[in-house]
């Protein structure tokens, strides 16, 4: 006991894997079905775009409402991809696999792109011009979509091959989770906090405030791009609809009432309000008119969101006790 | 020639509607800072008054319009005075962001719960006949007419804007409210109520979204669902950022520009009506982030 308190990350990484075992046994033993399954990878997806999200949001202090729009770019670029270029299939995994991943991260890059042209004209004004923009811009994607033939238009995306398995979400959010805590943790992730709480201090400290904005706001928009390629190869179907300016609204929700100024909120956020409509399945209808009500209500009585400040104690670094150094 | 006219009226047509959003957008922001998503959704509630009150008011009134298009502007802007009650005031010593993101809340709330089959429901709905349908043939040789609908809705939103004006600029409260867009803590150093100031704002702006929603269910005949308020209400928003936001002149040009550019566009394809909202705003915000009529403000520390 007294070893894994000392060795953080060691007992984190059994954590997980003891997390994963007892899912996968679970299972197999048929306790959890088919569907409870494709629930946690949602799970797992969400966290993913959640953390992404309170990277711009909750971080650096933006305002991106758009983020289901590059959510899009990334599913539909990987899905076209693996299902009508080059028609991968689980049945061999071994090819099936890396082309998923290259597609995947291919996904990735190009919402990667589409963030730095939907960041560069408007990060570089102070203001709340981001949320304009990203909001014009989901529902400018979502329009495009809705028109583009070669992708289906209206009628979507079928016959996805289903590459998206427990293990797949486990290891994409983990990778995911953990790249982006260390980049928040970096000095890049200092500055951004800076850049957050006062951005004329922080630009008078010599931070270029503007590079520093979009370097995080395409960063963010990257994991949202993989995040909805694994998604698209989760549900083997995808159509505009899916990535409507509600979805990028209710990524908001989550963040902002588990607490945008926190990874672990994010997490939390994601989870409940992933898990949470199970349990309400007879209020399906009100489901959008109550989350909004619980995000009022959140931002009146408890602004900075259930977490706060907060963090589990396994996102933090390990803090090394420093040698004494003799005079 | 005739073409050219044609898409020029149209244009002129809807940015009348976008102008009466704009504004509503441009005076809460000039006040509090504040991008208030939910007008968009105020502008639909005062498009589904319009389709419930029209009945009534034909009863009472024998003629519809009039009756129906103030009892609209009431009701929204008894909406936005509650809205702001509730919603935004708790916030408003809280971060900004804070209040944006209840914003966007009330918006998707607003949305969502008009949607409910007890409400006004999802599902569309025509909207009644409030004027004589009709044309003014113009020119013959050009195949140029102006419905009598056109001549409606430029006059109304024409009739409106120059009410706002006088109101800004004459009355009292009108004053007060300039002064506090100007500088908010010396204004209420003046003795100006700040509370009745931005209440006044958040009545004034989405009454005009309302008269904008009757005009809207006049022009097309029907309500899609009550999601309908979502790209006119974005639409006009980038006519105030276009304009300059806060600038309650700048609204009006930008509004009408926006139209005017979206009437050419749709005449392409209809795809480029869509587009050029989003080329207009990311140009603008590369150009000119200030705005047409705006003043840029340095940032004191």
């Amino acid at each position: 006991m007294n070893f894994l308190r000392t060795h953080r990350t060691i007992a984190t990484v059994i954590a997980f894997v003891l997390v994963y075992v007892v899912t996968k046994a679970l299972y197999l033993t048929g306790i959890l079905n088919t569907y409870y399954i494709q629930l946690i990878i949602l799970v797992g997806i969400n966290i993913v775009m959640t953390v992404s999200l309170g990277m711009v949001n909750g971080f650096t202090g933006q305002f991106s409402i758009g983020h289901a729009g590059f959510m899009a770019v990334g599913a539909y670029t990987s899905a076209m991809i693996t299902t009508v270029w080059l028609h991968a299939s689980t049945a061999n995994p071994w090819v099936g696999y890396p082309i998923f991943i290259v597609a995947v991260l291919a996904g990735g890059l190009l919402a990667a792109g589409a963030g730095y042209l939907v960041g560069a004209p408007s990060l570089r004004l102070k203001g709340d011009y981001l949320a304009i923009v990203t909001l014009s811009a989901n529902e400018l994607i979502h329009a495009v979509l809705n028109a583009t033939e070669a992708v289906g238009g209206p009628r979507g995306l079928g016959g996805i091959p289903k590459f998206t398995t427990l293990e797949v979400v486990f290891v994409f959010a983990i990778v995911s989770v953990v790249l982006m805590r260390n980049y928040l943790f970096s000095s890049h992730g200092r500055s951004m906090k800076a850049v957050r709480d006062s951005e004329i201090a922080a630009e008078s400290t010599g931070i270029n405030t503007t590079k520093q904005k979009v370097f995080v706001f395409v960063f963010s928009a990257f994991f949202a791009g993989v995040s909805g390629g694994v998604f698209a190869h989760l549900l083997q179907f995808i159509d505009p609809s899916s990535f409507t300016f509600v979805k990028s609204l209710e990524y908001l929700i989550y963040l902002y009432v588990g607490g945008a100024t926190s990874i672990s909120g994010a997490m939390v956020g994601a989870a409940i309000f992933t898990l949470l409509p199970e349990l309400l399945r007879s209020l399906q209808s009100w489901r959008m008119v109550i989350y909004p009500l619980i995000l009022i209500l959140t931002m009146i009585f408890r602004t900075e969101g259930v977490m706060g400040l907060k963090e589990f104690s396994f996102i933090l670094i390990p803090q090394r006790k420093r040698k004494e150094v003799s005079a | 020639m005739g073409q050219f006219l044609q898409q020029l009226i149209n244009g002129i047509q809807i940015g009348s509607i976008y102008a009466l959003i704009a504004l509503g957008y441009t005076m809460v922001y000039g006040i509090v800072r504040l991008i208030n998503f939910a007008h968009a959704d105020i502008f639909m509630f005062g498009a589904y008054m319009g389709f419930f009150l029209a009945p009534v008011m034909t009863k009472i009134f024998g003629g519809a319009f009039i009756p129906t298009i103030i009892a609209a502007m009431l009701i929204t802007g008894l909406l936005g005075f509650v809205m702001e009650k509730l919603a935004y005031r708790p916030l408003r010593y809280k971060s900004r962001l804070s209040a944006l993101i209840t914003a966007l809340g009330v918006s998707i709330f607003l949305e969502n719960f008009c949607a409910l089959p007890f409400v006004f429901g999802p599902a569309y709905r025509a909207f009644p006949d409030l004027i004589v349908a009709g044309n003014l043939p113009i020119s013959a040789s050009l195949g140029l007419t102006i419905p009598y609908v056109l001549l409606l809705d430029v006059g109304v939103s024409v009739f409106l804007m120059v009410l706002l004006f006088w109101f800004v600029n004459k009355t009292l409260i009108g004053k007060q409210m300039r002064a506090v867009a100007f500088d908010k803590p010396t204004a209420s150093l003046m003795g100006i109520n700040i509370d009745v100031v931005i209440s006044t704002a958040f009545i004034v702006g989405p009454a005009l979204a309302g008269a904008g929603g009757i005009l809207y269910g006049t022009t097309y005949g029907m309500l899609g669902s009550p999601f309908l308020g979502i790209w006119p209400g974005l639409k006009a928003f980038i006519a105030a950022v276009l304009g300059g936001i806060g600038n309650i002149p700048g609204a009006v040009l930008g509004a009408y520009v926006m139209g005017i550019s979206e009437a050419f566009a749709t005449s392409v394809n209809s795809n480029l009506g869509y587009g050029i909202a989003f080329v207009i705003l990311i140009g603008i915000l590369l150009i000119r982030p200030s705005g047409l009529l705006g003043k840029f403000m340095p940032e004191k520390v």
